[in-house]
């Protein structure tokens, strides 16, 4: 029987790594997702996980043993965050490029400067480009489930690349909510023992893995990171169904809500998704049509869906907390692509909103919504607002 | 007649087939390296291929794996420039979860090593893996085209330590490596040549067979950086032991009181006290061993450069706890 526990984002990553049984776990403290490693170690103490923990001098140093246990063909898990993830960079490419299916849970952070420790998402969409799958989450239950499926997903033959898993900072890494921890037999079924086709360093069957690819080969090896991402799209929904099936939670590439007859819906991912939620059925009470729509995977971006979602509304909001220069929000770019051909397509305007910690208040929301609504109407708006921005001390 | 046994297994792990440059010492280095590992191997576990070798970028890897070849026979992995320590971490860490017998050979260059994989080596020395770290030393970065390291030494020509009207070449003594090494108290160290290759052979079948962590830095030669005659590879390592300008060393436990020096050869007189080496009085000076090499040149335009050089290898000998005497060339 599966057990409900009262727990923080940060535990339900532990608690998800504990049932996905990765063989090494290397990782370095870093706010705000140092316990995840913290939870795992008295894990790994108490005998509850049979994985060796590698208490490494860095994040580059976690990612790169990930890479070499990875490579010698075992499951693996890292935590990280901010900072963290941005000195994983380099390694984050050649772990994709080599095609190892390592998990990554990310408590999304800020970026400095200036320092700041607080919840936007700018640290996983900055290695959006690198090859990884990219999940977020919307509660801690999501944190949990999202990291099994992530596994589920990144070792799929079809697939065979690294994930990462985005829980809001404090928001959820530090906020304690029920969350449902599913039987160890059951994962074990979902997931099964990772056995490695094409990665291993064996002596009685030496492969040298990570070697030079001239200009012959260089694009091809990054064609197939391509098509390993197409295909991941098909083995999400597989894997979703899946997980629906053994665990009854239901989670889609993109989760509406609301949209029904709606003109205006809102798009965002994380926890915010919760807040809007919320938000739309204050709105839906004064009888506006609105709704609401969860980014769950980003990368794959889920072109086909955001083209469904696109024919339901007349104007797409997006609700970011990252800021991609020249752009807007990282999602504007993706939504974009996804619209540009389509001969009919609702306005877009994009939001960015609640960076390095900023609460996200209806207040912040009204605004945007006010700005849609003249979208909506034909009046003309700015591509690209920020929102709560306090003027007075610019 | 009587067939003598070779001084090392006729087996390859680095096989026909690199790209290395003709003449290529560090390639020497390698195949030596895996040789002596698979025979310790072999006496410590039974099986002479139980090992994987994770290396760094650089000359070594570019030219023993280009997609689709690999001059490996050994299962290989390269990740990136400054991370071999912490990629060798990784698959020791698993091989245990695994269950697999055998020890990892992670491998380097002086700039991977000494320079920008300088910490995650600290990390994976001080966290006790089981892996050989495996430092050769061609002195500067070769693989992108001869910039120096902070393990090239004073006076070396190099393409970012040029001489000058007011440069003198590189300005900075060596980093010894070897020594930051054995500061973690790791179970072994050790300093090695290719110009003592019984020598290599026998450190790397030691360091392959302690339980724990364990660095050799290997001198070895590069005729393309060193500006050096191909065929002169191993004279010039061999001179470098006996002038004095390349100490062979080991160091156990991190024992630095303790430190045995192995005897260098070409006509130095040893003083030993306790069987510790206290003082040698080198007969070769320096400047045979500088001669032979293009990147010091310049400093016979300057003799107070070598001059200077001289104080520095004395002074890194007495780190060592040995009082050398380096003669001048007679005139």
């Amino acid at each position: 029987m599966p057990i409900k526990k009262v727990m923080k984002a940060n535990e339900a990553a532990a608690w998800a790594a504990k049932l996905a049984k990765p063989k090494v776990i290397a990782a370095f403290p870093i706010t705000p997702s140092t316990l995840v490693p913290e939870k795992i170690s008295e894990f790994v103490a108490d005998g509850e996980l049979d994985a060796e923990f590698i208490k490494v001098e860095s994040e580059h140093s976690a990612i790169s043993a990930c890479v070499g246990a990875s490579a010698a063909g075992v499951r693996t898990f890292t935590a990280t965050a901010s900072q963290g993830l941005a000195l994983m960079h380099e390694i984050l490419f050649i772990a994709a490029g080599m095609r190892l299916p390592i998990v990554i849970a990310v408590g999304n952070r800020s970026l400095s400067a200036p320092i700041n420790i607080w919840n936007d998402w700018q640290d996983t969409i900055s290695e959006r480009d690198t090859g990884w799958l990219q999940f977020y989450a919307e509660n801690n239950q999501e944190a949990l489930d999202l990291i099994l499926i992530a596994y589920k997903v990144a070792e799929n033959e079809k697939v065979l690349l690294p994930a990462m898993v985005g829980f809001d900072a404090f928001i959820l890494t530090h906020t304690v909510e029920p969350v449902e921890i599913p039987d160890q037999e059951l994962v074990d079924e979902f997931l099964g023992e990772y056995e490695p086709k094409h990665a291993y360093l064996d002596p009685a069957k030496p492969i040298t893995q990570g070697a030079l690819g001239f200009p012959a080969h260089y694009m091809e090896a990054r064609y197939t990171v391509w098509e390993a991402n197409e295909n991941a799209k098909d083995v999400i929904d597989e894997a979703f169904a899946e997980f629906e099936k053994k665990f009854g939670r239901k989670y889609q590439k993109i989760e509406e809500y609301r949209t029904e007859d709606a003109e205006i819906i809102f798009v965002t991912m994380g926890s915010l998704a919760g807040t809007v939620k919320e938000y739309v059925d204050s709105l839906r009470e004064k009888g506006l049509k609105v709704g609401a729509a969860k980014i769950t995977v980003y990368r794959p971006f889920p072109v086909e869906e955001v083209r469904e979602l696109a024919k339901k509304a007349k104007v797409l909001a997006l609700l970011e907390k990252n800021v991609t220069f020249s752009v807007g929000g990282a999602l504007f770019q993706d939504f974009s692509r996804a619209l540009i051909n389509e001969s009919e397509k609702p306005k877009i305007v994009d939001f960015i909103l609640g960076l390095g910690g900023r609460d996200v208040t209806f207040k912040d929301l009204d605004e945007a919504l006010a700005i849609a609504q003249k979208a909506l109407n034909g009046e003309a708006v700015d591509e690209v607002n920020w929102i709560g921005l306090r003027k007075e001390i610019l | 007649m009587a067939v003598r046994k070779p001084p090392v297994t006729t087996r390859e792990y680095w096989a026909p087939g690199h790209a290395a440059c003709a003449g290529c010492g560090c390639a020497t280095a390698l195949r030596l390296a895996t040789k002596a590992f698979s025979e310790a191997m072999e006496e410590k576990y039974g099986d002479p291929d139980a090992f994987a070798v994770a290396q760094a970028t650089g000359c070594m890897e570019v030219v023993s794996a280009v997609f689709p070849y690999t001059a490996w026979k050994a299962p290989w992995i390269h990740v990136a420039f400054e991370n071999a320590a912490a990629a060798a971490s990784g698959v020791e860490a698993a091989w245990k979860k695994l269950g697999r017998k055998g020890k990892i050979l992670a491998i380097g260059g002086d700039g991977g090593t000494a320079d920008i994989g300088m910490q995650a080596l600290s990390g994976m020395l001080e966290r006790w893996h089981n892996v050989v770290y495996l430092m050769y030393d061609n002195e500067a970065y070769m693989n992108t085209g001869i910039q120096r390291s902070s393990s090239t030494p004073y006076g070396a020509w190099t393409t970012t330590s040029p001489p000058g009207k007011y440069s003198i070449g590189e300005d900075k003594p060596k980093k010894w490596v070897a020594l930051i090494a054995a500061a973690h108290q790791v179970p072994y160290v050790a300093t090695a040549s290719i110009g003592n290759p019984f020598d290599f052979i026998r450190k790397m079948k030691i360091a392959a067979k302690v339980d724990g962590p364990a660095f050799v830095q290997v001198q070895c030669t590069c005729p393309t950086g060193w500006k050096s005659p191909l065929e002169k590879g191993v004279e010039i390592a061999k001179l470098a032991i006996e002038t004095g300008v390349w100490p062979l060393f080991e160091i156990e436990n991190g024992d630095l009181w303790n430190i045995k020096i192995q005897a260098p050869g070409g006509g130095a007189k040893v003083k030993r006290e306790g069987g510790r080496v206290v003082a040698i009085e080198f007969k070769k000076p320096i400047e045979e061993y500088l001669k032979l090499q293009g990147r010091f040149k310049h400093l016979f335009k300057q003799p107070e450069a070598i001059d200077t050089l001289r104080e520095q290898i004395k002074a890194m000998w007495k780190v060592l706890g040995v009082e050398v005497t380096l003669p001048k060339p007679e005139e």
